[in-house]
């Protein structure tokens, strides 16, 4: 690959954003670890009866690991901002919005994905029948993705401000609701033996637009929060 | 706003091939709230020129820098870069910005941080990352993480951007910060060699800069 292309521009970003994730470690591990807790308390809260246990399973891990997945979402653009990276990033030859993009799948990779490693395992704690899990897998797959790509944009509108804390997890409720709606949907769907392919392509419908949309508001948005 | 040492020199430039400007800025404005940052500007770099902004803190010498690279948007007047209207789309890596903040990965290695830049804005022929590295005098520091380097080392480590990147305009908001006097000289000579290759350098600094090259073009803003 010729450096500077389009090509070598994405490889070489998602690497760096990679190997900074790779060098601390305990970050990544971090959601990993918050998830297990609220699983493996839930049992204990509410009983161990393996019947009501199943009833929930589903609904727990989904809010489990999107909460998961939120509490990194806020640092994904701000230390480029501190450290002037993003003013690189915006005068590079090549698009911001997939560039952000680049870094949007950086972040997902590194704390969406081992979250999905362990989901069977959470699901298998909170007795979720077998057939199930496959359509677990598949609807974290979907919904994951979709989630940090809404959350990214919500992130890249806060950048400006210094507390954005709170505001973004405001912010992002809303926008959480239907895509909890749907992957939860399809896993009772799937626990009772219903067909569940419904609520799953409605999650691939809004995954698809949001792969080609959320990068173009990220980066619209970042330009906003450095033009100041 | 006193922009007559400008206007005037604006006149005098040397170059009058107007196909060898590559930056040029016409009546360009910065408004921050309806009060003028700086402004009105007119000025030209043709190649091979380099430029120093010169004005007390809180003139507008970032601000004209941000302006400049696009990422802050004129109040009035436009920067043409190769005659061509220029925004943040159409520039496409003919410039490259040196800010107070140096856009390196502090967890990250000199070399790395290398890498990253030239695989977004291309490699000049004939450098690589070990050879720019050497040339800013960090032999030796190729790999040691940047958070371990000292200000100055960190300066150039981001120095060192500059000579593998293909950029033509080097916009460097004070490159003399934090470096003893070996690296300021290293800073001038980076600069003279960019010239020398047909490069466009337009320098900010409070501080009164020799170049070894002659006196350079200065650009004056009032604060």
């Amino acid at each position: 690959m010729t450096p500077g292309s389009t090509p070598a521009a994405c490889a070489v970003l998602l690497r760096r954003d990679l190997v900074l994730a790779w060098r601390r470690r305990g970050d990544i591990a971090m959601p990993v670890l918050y998830a297990l807790i609220v699983a493996t308390l839930f049992p204990f809260a509410l009983g161990p009866e393996p019947a009501l246990l199943a009833r929930i399973a589903g609904g727990v891990v989904f809010v489990t690991v999107l909460l998961a997945v939120l509490l990194s979402l806020d640092h994904l653009f701000r230390g480029d901002i501190e450290d002037g990276s993003m003013e690189q990033l915006m005068l590079a030859p090549q698009p911001l919005a997939l560039l952000v993009g680049m870094k949007v799948l950086a972040h997902w990779i590194t704390s969406a994905l081992p979250l999905i490693v362990v989901a069977p395992l959470l699901a298998g704690m909170l007795k979720l029948p077998g057939q199930a899990t496959p359509v677990l897998i598949l609807a974290l797959l979907i919904a994951t993705p979709l989630l940090s790509l809404l959350g990214a944009v919500l992130v890249a509108l806060t950048a400006g401000s210094r507390r954005s804390g709170m505001l973004l997890a405001l912010m992002l409720l809303p926008l959480c609701v239907p895509v909890v709606i749907f992957a939860a949907g399809a896993v009772a769907a799937a626990q009772e033996g219903l067909p569940w392919a419904a609520p799953i392509a409605w999650l691939g419908a809004g995954l698809v637009m949001a792969l080609v949309l959320a990068p173009l508001a990220c980066a619209a948005a970042l330009r906003i929060a450095m033009d100041s | 706003m006193d922009n007559g040492v400008f206007a005037r020199n604006n006149r005098r430039m040397p170059s009058a091939d107007p196909s060898a400007i590559i930056l040029e800025a016409r009546g360009l404005c910065f408004l921050r709230e309806d009060e003028p940052v700086f402004g009105p500007l007119d000025f030209a770099l043709c190649a091979g020129e380099i430029a120093l902004v010169e004005g007390d803190n809180g003139s507008g010498k970032t601000t004209l820098m941000r302006v400049l690279t696009g990422m802050l948007r004129p109040g009035e007047g436009e920067v043409r870069l190769d005659g061509a209207t220029f925004s943040l789309d159409t520039m496409a890596g003919a410039v490259v910005f040196l800010g107070h903040q140096l856009g390196l990965k502090l967890d990250l290695s000199p070399r790395e941080n290398l890498r990253v830049s030239s695989g977004l804005y291309g490699q000049r022929e004939g450098v690589d990352a070990d050879l720019a590295l050497a040339e800013v005098g960090l032999a030796g520091f190729e790999d040691e993480p940047v958070r371990r380097l000292s200000a100055g080392q960190k300066k150039r480590a981001a120095l060192a951007r500059l000579l593998i990147v293909p950029a033509r305009v080097w916009l460097l908001d004070e490159p003399y910060a934090n470096l003893d006097r070996e690296g300021i000289a290293l800073v001038n000579r980076l600069l003279e060699g960019h010239a020398q290759r047909g490069g466009a350098a337009l320098v900010t600094s409070h501080g009164a800069v020799r170049f070894a090259g002659g006196e350079p073009r200065r650009i004056r803003l009032h604060a």
